[in-house]
């Protein structure tokens, strides 16, 4: 009986196996077929204006798109503003939830409702927050920006274009902030208490606390949240898109922002293509070192 | 014991504060959408005045916010299931039936979620021309159940493995099929964690913008694309018109939010964190 029993299971099992084959070869048609053909049509000079441009290019001249990218000074600015926009969020994130996730890591009256504020910045629409940003709290004539400066005694600037790319960062690391807390203060929970007990016990002050003991083991996490929001920032769109839409010139564009003007206003499939591929090797950098940290968080049993 | 009563106080206060100040930009936009429109850009900014729900009647339910929210609800609840249908059987399959690639599978499919979409929208703006799916519900369904499946998968598959197999085993001993298993064994006890992973794509969903902006025009575009066309004092829409369209658009997210928030953190680190 007992042997039927287990035949059978693995019988069930050799067949159930197969169960994740639909939602893997979904994943394949909707994700790797795409990235495919967008490193073929990178090797086109195809443009959807001229019909019939849509050959390859021919071995000799096949990456002729990216030869042109290179030698394109304004493809080093929008590299550099994207590494600019998503190096400084992640700076200003990291200090910022790192002091919010301590600030909630203790019991008080009222905590949960600071904690249901403090994460509602990350779950509103990016274009939404945009458009508050944009003309409800920095705008020169009524916003509440230009109050603020003239009650302190300053001329009031329209931030937007006195310093674009800044007001961007500022907005964006607005909205991850609760991101990178939220990571942090898991991490800081799951902080064993005998541990702290042990320490306090040794004489560790408060700083010696934090430095030795605390931020250990943090490290997971913090590499967790700044890996995870570095691939998201990557592709911020949206807030550009609506406060300056990429300018003035192309001050605050970006590699996505960048591949939206190549496709949909030159209609640039080759050249589009080329800068995607940009996009996703950048981005894979980040997600190798996510998918390491993953993998070792698994082993650790941090799940 | 009152010094460390106090402490807690000014602890509890400065925190609050610095949460209220996070928070404002949303406070003050739900503030804007309840003034007069000559409130709405008065200067000094108007801190007390008789409120009007006018501009929720105007803008929201008599303008086409509607609408959008109409298309954004169907996308996102037809997307979230069809990322619930693929993923839950993907999950049992990761969750009982374990092999030595099923941890190389779990990494590959998150790496998945985290192809930037710039880098593949050419083909898939080509693909959906070609398929006649431009501004259509079906092809935003079709791509963000994509969007969404790792991180139903990741999700599912940790709330599984917290299920003895032995529950299974003793159901299949009693002549289960697997959809028996499915719905009479596991589907009851994964009731919280399919809400909560199901929050969690709806958040994801109704956000979304790139994609929505650059393969819909107008009959098939959800509210981020409305929202995003929106300019102060241009159009119909003014300032305290335009807070209370946008508020209206953040709202039910918000409570979506606010209701998954023990859930958020697995959500956002797909799993990786718990």
């Amino acid at each position: 009986m007992a042997t039927t029993t287990t035949a059978r299971s693995r019988r069930i099992g050799e067949a159930r196996r197969f169960l994740s084959a639909p939602a893997i070869l979904y994943l394949i048609i909707v994700t790797q077929v795409p990235f495919a053909l967008t490193i073929y049509y990178s090797f086109t000079n195809w443009n959807l204006l001229r019909p019939g441009s849509e050959a390859f290019l021919g071995l000799d001249a096949m990456f002729r798109n990216y030869q042109r990218i290179l030698a394109n000074p304004d493809f080093w600015q929008v590299l550099g503003n994207t590494l600019v926009l998503t190096g400084s969020v992640v700076v200003l994130t990291f200090v910022f939830g790192m002091a919010f996730a301590l600030l909630l890591n203790r019991p008080f009256p009222g905590r949960t409702v600071a904690r249901t504020l403090l994460i509602s910045p990350f779950l509103i629409m990016p274009v939404a927050s945009a458009v508050v940003w944009k003309y409800l709290l920095l705008d020169p004539a009524f916003g509440l920006s230009a109050w603020v400066s003239r009650s302190l005694g300053l001329r009031s600037v329209y931030l937007v274009e006195a310093a674009p790319l800044a007001s961007i960062i500022g907005i964006v690391s607005w909205q991850w902030t609760p991101f990178v807390m939220l990571i942090l203060l898991a991490g800081l929970q799951s902080l064993p208490e005998d541990v702290v007990e042990a320490a306090r016990l040794d004489g560790a002050g408060p700083i010696a606390m934090f430095r030795f003991v605390t931020l250990p083991h943090l490290r997971r996490f913090i590499e967790i949240a700044l890996l995870l929001e570095i691939i998201f920032v990557l592709n911020v769109f949206g807030e550009i898109f609506v406060i300056t839409s990429g300018g003035p010139g192309i001050q605050t564009t970006n590699l996505p922002y960048q591949i939206f003007l190549e496709a949909f206003s030159r209609w640039n499939v080759g050249r589009a293509s080329a800068y995607g591929l940009f996009a996703i090797v950048l981005a894979n950098l980040a997600v190798i070192m996510f998918l390491q940290v993953v993998r070792r968080a698994r082993q650790e049993g941090l799940r | 014991m009152t010094r460390k009563r106090l402490g807690t106080l000014a602890w509890a206060a400065s925190t609050l504060l610095v949460a209220f100040i996070m928070f404002f930009p949303i406070f003050w936009m739900a503030l804007t959408s309840l003034k007069t429109e000559n409130d709405a850009i008065a200067f000094p900014p108007k801190w007390f005045f008789t409120p009007t729900l006018e501009n929720w009647r105007v803008a929201v339910l008599g303008g086409p916010v509607l609408e959008f929210m109409g298309n954004t609800v169907w996308i996102t609840l037809a997307s979230t299931l069809l990322a619930l249908a693929l993923g839950f059987p993907a999950a049992y399959a990761m969750a009982y039936y374990r092999t030595k690639r099923t941890d190389g599978s779990m990494l590959w499919m998150m790496s998945t979620r985290m192809l930037p979409p710039a880098g593949v929208i050419v083909p898939l703006f080509i693909i959906f021309r070609d398929l006649s799916l431009l501004d259509t519900h079906l092809g935003l369904i079709l791509l963000f159940a994509g969007m969404n499946l790792p991180l139903v998968v990741w999700m599912l598959t940790g709330f599984m493995e917290d299920v003895p197999f032995a529950l299974i085993e003793a159901a299949r001993l009693d002549g289960a099929t697997l959809w028996q298993e499915f719905t009479k064994v596991l589907l009851p006890l994964l009731i919280p964690g399919l809400a909560a992973t199901a929050l969690l794509a709806l958040i994801f969903t109704w956000n979304e913008f790139f994609f929505a902006a650059n393969l819909t025009t107008r009959a098939a575009s959800p509210l981020s694309v409305y929202v995003s066309t929106f300019k102060a004092a241009e159009g119909d829409l003014f300032v305290a018109k335009m807070s209370a369209a946008t508020a209206a658009s953040v709202v039910p997210v918000l409570i979506a939010g606010w209701l998954a928030q023990r859930q958020l953190v697995t959500g956002l680190t797909m799993g990786a964190v718990k």
